[in-house]
């Protein structure tokens, strides 16, 4: 089943379709198994196999282009690259002929799987858990695989995202996922990634967060008391967490002492507090990423901001903590009026100048997040270098991601994410030829190019 | 008599004057040795365009500057006429009068903020007309303004005179209150399904129809009490005699199918469904009726309605001879409508050329504004854009922006702009009214509170789907 291309199966899958309203439930077994591969919107897995694609421009992302090249792809990894790589015997060959090979793009910051319809569609919605400290909440729990997000998605050469729950305090845990698989652990690269806190800003609005209906404006300096009240907060759940897990480690070397109960939330707060897995902040104005820095350093945390609008002018702050930024602004509107019209194109030069470790993200809930790779030209329009824009959705994020030695580049021993185009990957009007997935040769096709083929030709 | 008529007219010119200087004092243009892309008849190589008194007067090479004239060496660089966006709320203090089902009465015209910034950041994206259309959330919504993005001058400069005048039709979700609550204590409000969005039409085109009979009647003599005007049914009724251009916003193929057929029952002529997501569906069925159709390429699946958007729905239109255009509604998405077009050759392979006339002379040919502007070809206004590179690649950059020959938008002279500014935000800051009260330890200075508005970053700017 798995051997048959992709076109082949969806042509098989009409045919049986339309035999099975023919046949009624004489072939339930074939339906079951049908289910299983290729389903209404289940997203084809492709399939996997050695492949060489051959004479094709080389663009490692690593190091220097290579004009014409071929890359190896076996047991879902890399295993050669170069002028003259050997073709392993029995490899299926691509002609790479006027083509290019780029890594599969990385968006390190959206929402993909965990809403379908976001407006209307509240039964499609499982971004935002109710209340404010989810830390046990995990995204990849609430990813549906079958999404068509996820096949609009890699079909533009997007190959692997963060996807993160929002909402309350402490929103819970992201996940990074391949964009391609049957299951949650199929999708999975890191199941458990990061844990988001949306950290308290300083708001003049009403209410928590100067959100929607929360009362009349404040003042400033009482908005600056509010926001400290809740970073307190957040530094009572964080010693919270620390003294549960000192009891408990305490109660393990000594039974005697009382028994800790069993706390799923402080629990899930463990690798997060010790700094083993980072801690990802939605923050934008400078003094609110200032703040972040500042709260990082103090509980010794791994930070990531996501957002970061005004992140250059805080680059000494950001690089004393080792915060990178995962910047999600260049389809916004500067906030205020006599911003320059250009600033947020331009912040990922200005970042890369001041030496902040960054990538580019859409951002996006899932349906766009697509346009990845105009967010990165758009803002090599506005001063980044082109090799940098491509570097800040390919082995940027893979870096942020703690995934710098497995995606991100065209080199040996890396996971074969890998994109065919007919041109710059950034340029709007270049278009996908091939695409693998750990390896695996995906199907082109998507929910749009599925509608398209049912209306093109209607007369 | 004669000499106090003599008395008048001069009195009258010395009033208009300075506003009659200003229109004079617009410098002549030559920019030289550009890629042109006309939007008309392909694109022009090394070619020369001269503006005069705000129109394009010559095209062709090696024009001579006339004495005075502003030369613009456009060597290496792409000139285009300005784009137009056939869907936007930018500028707009209200959109959306919510209350009826039927405000036809209203006027975008009644609303124009001059001053907002948006206008520049447009110019700033090649933008220099615009659709500037009521809100969705009434089957027949209020009057449009068709505008040319004149950053810099007074409101009333802002129409364009001779614009056909248009109003927003909607159907689908926002019309029907889908996803919006109810006041409490407040009524629902008529209708509530498709169905009733139909009916809610149909009488009022009927109303309508009889009160242009009442009034044929009256004036015939037939009657001796003159109707009553009524605002709500007199755009109706210009709708029905050809006058008025239909923009009417909906996502599902079937109730922009009902609309057509609505207007078929009526006699009039649907100009452009807006949106129109699903219209891939029923291309023949919009082509046979020369409506047009104004969609965005690629936004799909925020809403249930907008989830069979597919980023192919251009070349289908396109393929079955359907005007199209790619619109923003949005004032972030307005200024990279150049890359919109771009995809529009990827899903499908519409040509470049028609690609890019899908964001100039083709939504001019909507707004009915395209004997003026949407190409650039002799005679026209010199709505003018000079960019860095093709506007159709990534790392493309407008340089410039005219319109009428006046520009309005050059990088260069921005980038003196924001020195100029960032020095005036610092001497303000310095002076005394804006230092902290003494001891008062960092604190901001006090603003009244009636005066401070919440930051605009943490203003929920979603649109709730009414746009």
């Amino acid at each position: 089943m798995k051997a048959q291309s992709a076109d082949r199966t969806s042509k098989m899958k009409i045919f049986l379709s339309a035999a099975l309203r023919l046949l009624g439930s004489v072939v339930v077994l074939s339906v079951a198994v049908f289910a299983q591969n290729d389903g209404s919107e289940q997203n084809q897995t492709g399939r996997g196999g050695t492949f060489a694609i051959v004479g094709a421009r080389i663009v490692t992302v690593s190091g220097a282009t290579i004009e014409n090249g071929t890359v190896v792809i076996q047991n879902g990894k890399i295993a050669a690259v170069g002028a003259n790589a050997a073709i392993p015997a029995g490899a299926e060959k691509i002609d790479g002929k006027g083509l290019s090979v780029f890594p599969g793009m990385i968006d390190a910051a959206t929402n993909v799987g965990l809403a379908e319809i976001g407006q209307g569609v509240n039964a499609s919605v499982d971004i935002s858990e109710t209340g404010t400290m989810n830390a046990n909440a995990k995204a990849i729990k609430g990813i549906n695989p079958h999404s068509s997000h996820v096949n609009v998605t890699r079909v533009n050469g997007i190959t692997t995202v963060m996807s993160y729950p929002t909402g309350g305090l402490i929103a819970g845990q992201a996940a990074v996922i391949n964009l391609n698989g049957s299951t949650q652990d199929e999708m999975a690269v890191i199941r458990e990634f990061g844990l988001v806190i949306n950290f308290p800003r300083i708001s003049t609005g009403g209410g928590f967060g100067g959100g929607f209906g929360g009362g009349p404006p404040v003042e400033f300096s009482e908005a600056v008391k509010r926001r400290d009240a809740q970073i307190d907060e957040l530094k009572k759940l964080f010693r919270s967490a620390e003294n549960y897990l000192r009891a408990k480690d305490a109660f393990a070397k000594d039974a005697t002492l009382p028994y800790p109960s069993y706390d799923i939330r402080l629990e899930a707060m463990a690798p997060f507090i010790r700094g083993e897995k980072p801690v990802i902040f939605t923050a934008e104005r400078e003094r609110d990423i200032r703040s972040v820095a500042k709260f990082v350093g103090e509980m010794k945390l791994k930070g990531i901001i996501v957002g970061g609008q005004e992140a250059w002018k805080a680059a000494d702050d950001l690089k004393k903590n080792n915060i990178a930024v995962v910047f999600t602004n260049i389809y916004n509107l500067p906030v205020r009026d006599d911003d320059a019209y250009d600033l947020l194109f331009e912040a990922p030069a200005k970042m890369q100048a001041a030496g902040i470790r960054f990538c580019i993200s859409t951002g996006n809930g899932g349906a766009e997040v697509r346009d990845l790779p105009y967010h990165a030209g758009l803002a090599s329009a506005y001063g980044l270098s082109k090799e940098d824009a491509l570097r800040a959705v390919t082995i940027y994020p893979a870096q942020i991601l703690g995934l710098g030695d497995k995606l991100g580049t065209i080199e040996v021993g890396k996971v074969a994410n890998i994109v065919v185009t007919d041109g710059d990957i950034l340029e709007p009007r270049t278009n996908i030829k091939q695409m693998f997935i750990a390896g695996r040769l995906i199907p082109l096709t998507s929910r749009h190019t599925r509608l398209f083929d049912s209306f093109k030709d209607r007369k | 008599m004669r000499k106090s008529l003599a008395i008048l007219i001069l009195t009258s010119l010395s009033i208009v004057s300075p506003m009659f200087v200003f229109a004079q004092a617009k410098n002549d243009i030559l920019i030289k040795n550009a890629t042109v892309m006309t939007a008309a008849k392909g694109t022009l190589e090394n070619t020369d365009i001269l503006v005069q008194n705000g129109k394009i007067v010559k095209i062709g090479k090696n024009i001579a500057a006339p004495a005075g004239a502003r030369v613009i060496d456009a060597s290496g660089k792409y000139v285009t006429p300005g784009i137009i966006d056939c869907h936007s709320h930018s500028m707009l203090d209200a959109i959306n009068e919510g209350v009826f089902s039927v405000t036809s009465m209203t006027r975008t015209r009644d609303v124009l903020n001059p001053t907002d910034i948006t206008i520049y950041r447009a110019l700033a994206g090649g933008v220099t007309a615009a659709n500037l259309l009521h809100g969705s959330a009434n089957s027949i919504g209020g009057q449009n303004t068709t505008v040319k993005f004149k950053w810099g001058h007074p409101v009333e400069d802002y129409p364009i005179a001779d614009a056909p005048p248009g109003i927003k039709f909607a159907m689908g979700e926002n019309v029907k209150r889908a996803t919006s609550f109810a006041a409490p204590g407040s009524a629902v409000r008529y209708p509530r399904t498709r169905m009733g969005v139909v009916e809610t039409m149909r009488d009022a085109f009927l109303r309508a129809r009889d009160y242009k009979q009442a009034w044929a009647d009256y004036k015939a003599g037939k009657t001796k009490v003159q109707p009553r005007k009524d605002l709500e049914l007199e755009p109706l009724v210009e709708i029905l005699e050809g006058k008025r251009l239909v923009h009417a916003h909906g996502y599902r193929s079937d109730e922009h199918l009902n609309l057509l057929l609505l207007a078929d029952e009526f006699g009039f002529k649907v100009a452009t469904l807006q949106h129109g997501l699903e219209a891939y569906k029923i291309a023949p069925e919009i082509a046979k009726r020369g409506t047009g159709v104004s969609i965005f390429t690629d936004s799909w699946s925020y809403k249930l309605e907008a989830y069979d958007a597919i980023p192919y729905n251009a070349y289908i239109l396109w393929k079955n001879g359907v005007n199209v255009s790619i619109n923003s509604d949005s004032d972030e998405r307005m200024r990279r409508l150049n890359l919109d077009a771009a995809k529009v050759m990827k899903y499908g392979g519409v040509p470049e050329e028609d690609a890019f006339k899908m964001i100039t002379i083709n939504p001019a040919k909507q707004l009915g504004i395209d004997k003026r502007t949407g190409s650039i070809e002799i005679g026209k206004d010199a709505d003018i854009v000079i960019w860095n590179a093709h506007p159709f690649s990534v790392y493309s950059r407008v340089e410039m922006t005219m319109v009428e020959g006046e520009v309005l938008f050059d990088r260069a002279k921005d980038a003196d702009m924001r020195r100029a500014m960032a020095a005036e935000r610092d001497a303000l800051e310095k002076l005394d009214v804006n230092k902290a009260p003494s001891g008062g330890g960092g604190t901001s200075p006090r603003i009244p509170s009636e005066m401070r508005v919440k930051d605009r970053d943490e203003a929920d700017q979603a649109d709730g789907g009414n746009r």
